[in-house]
């Protein structure tokens, strides 16, 4: 199929875009790689009156390192995580989340923001960005504010971000200490697809190899990712494995999935209690390796 | 809400397997559309038109792009390549083509353009891939009548062809 006719607009400034989306309000929608979006479009369940692509605006595209830590701008394209170096020194996580992303065609053209911001329950980046404990820096025409990313994601689909908001730039904290290290996992039917289960951790350990900073997110099995409670258990511990494994199923125990097609209720929780003990004991191999 | 009266055109020049082509497009059109219906360039086959089948993949700017998530007139300004572009002006095939013909890597052919283009831009970044990271590439790619063993094959030999025309050069 093809989407409902729609009015074009490609403003070259982030200005120029708060304009149009203040100006058309819920009529509009903000273009940015498409990925999801378009195939919405494709299919109707989506029919905007007005496109503001975000493609031609300078400057949204941009990685800049700074002393704490990394800035993204929105529109950087999901391949940058796989390809970038410097993203992949300042925050691993997102480069070894990144290859799971769809495919190669779905990154070349996604961007980081456009993936945080549709939210959707089964994506890496919105729980890397929890485990990463990001900031998210949002504009309107009546100015700009952060929102932590533990607090931008409220359920299935949906945001902190208001009508006239824009993502700009995804501020990635630098790592909480020397020894840090980061996990991810997930579980999909197929390269691509979207995950049934996965989880991510960042575990920091202090010189004497005890845990001081533990962040678990487990996402694809419930309304949106979910930072979990019983990772606080192993601050002040040595990450040992049946530790890790403990809190795994501490964790699990803390969501609520959902069965669908794919998988059950309870499947779902079982392999995210697996899943989350693999990321964290993956976290705390790499922190001890640092 | 707003009227949907109007959607107006918008003039687009794209440079098309090096050349420069022009249209007038209504937003709505998907730049497959435009590769197809308006510059006659049906080698770009469109399967589910939602992003799954890989069917449409062109290179746009150089990155493999689903031309069904992309709007014709995004591409004004860009550059797009397509399966018709790949041989060159030469008489013979693009040496990914000729290792799809050698092994027989397609039967109905109608995902054969949307993989040449996903693996002609792979293999410019990874000139040694391994099978797994062949097949890791391909999930994005449907072909329904399940020839995955030869398409994997003569990705493989392909980038082996690729690798000793280097080293000759």
């Amino acid at each position: 199929m093809r989407p409902a006719p729609f009015e074009y607009f490609a403003p070259r400034t982030v200005e120029g875009a708060l304009d149009l989306l203040a100006h058309h309000g819920g009529d509009a929608k903000l273009l940015a790689g498409g990925q999801s979006l378009v195939p919405m479009m494709n299919m109707r369940l989506v029919r905007p009156a007005v496109v503001v692509d975000l493609n031609r605006v300078g400057g949204l595209a941009d990685v800049r390192e700074e002393a704490g830590g990394l800035r993204l701008g929105a529109l950087v394209r999901q391949h940058a995580l796989e390809r970038d170096a410097r993203i992949a020194a300042a925050a691993p996580l997102l480069a070894e989340a990144a290859p799971l992303i769809g495919h190669l065609q779905t990154r070349a053209r996604g961007t980081v923001g456009g993936s945080l911001v549709h939210a959707d329950p089964a994506a890496e980046l919105p729980a890397c960005m929890i485990a990463l404990d990001a900031v998210f820096h949002l504009r309107s025409r009546l100015g700009q504010r952060a929102c932590g990313a533990r607090d931008f994601f409220r359920g299935l689909l949906a945001t902190a971000l208001e009508p006239d908001e824009l993502l700009v730039e995804i501020e990635v904290p630098a790592a909480p200490a020397p020894r840090t290290g980061h996990g991810f996992a997930e579980v999909a039917r197929r390269h691509g697809d979207f995950a049934l289960a996965g989880a991510c951790a960042v575990l920091a350990l202090d010189a004497g190899g005890v845990c001081r900073h533990a962040r678990l997110v487990i996402f694809g099995a419930g309304d949106a990712p979910h930072l979990a409670r019983a990772a606080a258990a192993l601050i002040g511990e040595r990450p040992a494995a049946a530790r890790l494994v403990e809190a795994g199923r501490a964790a699990a125990g803390e969501i609520d999935p959902r069965g669908d097609l794919h998988a059950t209720a309870e499947y779902r929780r079982r392999i995210a209690a697996g899943l989350a003990a693999r990321a964290l004991g993956r976290a705390a191999a790499r922190a001890e390796a640092a | 809400m707003t009227v949907r009266s109007g959607s107006p055109a918008h003039d687009i020049a794209v440079i098309v397997n090096g050349t420069e082509r022009r249209a007038r497009v209504i937003p709505r059109l998907l730049l497959a559309d435009v590769l197809r219906e308006e510059w006659g360039l049906t080698g770009t086959h469109l399967g589910c038109e939602h992003g799954a089948c890989g069917a449409c993949t062109v290179l746009l700017d150089g990155e493999p792009t689903h031309s069904c998530l992309v709007f014709a007139v995004q591409a004004d300004g860009g550059r797009v390549d397509t399966v018709e572009g790949l041989a060159g002006d030469g008489p013979g095939l693009h040496p990914l083509q000729e290792a799809f013909r050698t092994r027989h890597a397609l039967q109905c052919g109608f995902c054969t353009p949307g993989i040449l283009m996903t693996l002609v831009a792979y293999l410019r970044l990874h000139p040694a891939p391994s099978e797994p990271e062949i097949r890791e590439t391909l999930s994005g790619n449907l072909c329904r009548c399940t020839g995955y063993q030869h398409i994997v094959q003569a990705a493989l030999d392909a980038a082996a062809t690729g690798r000793a025309a280097a080293a000759s050069a």
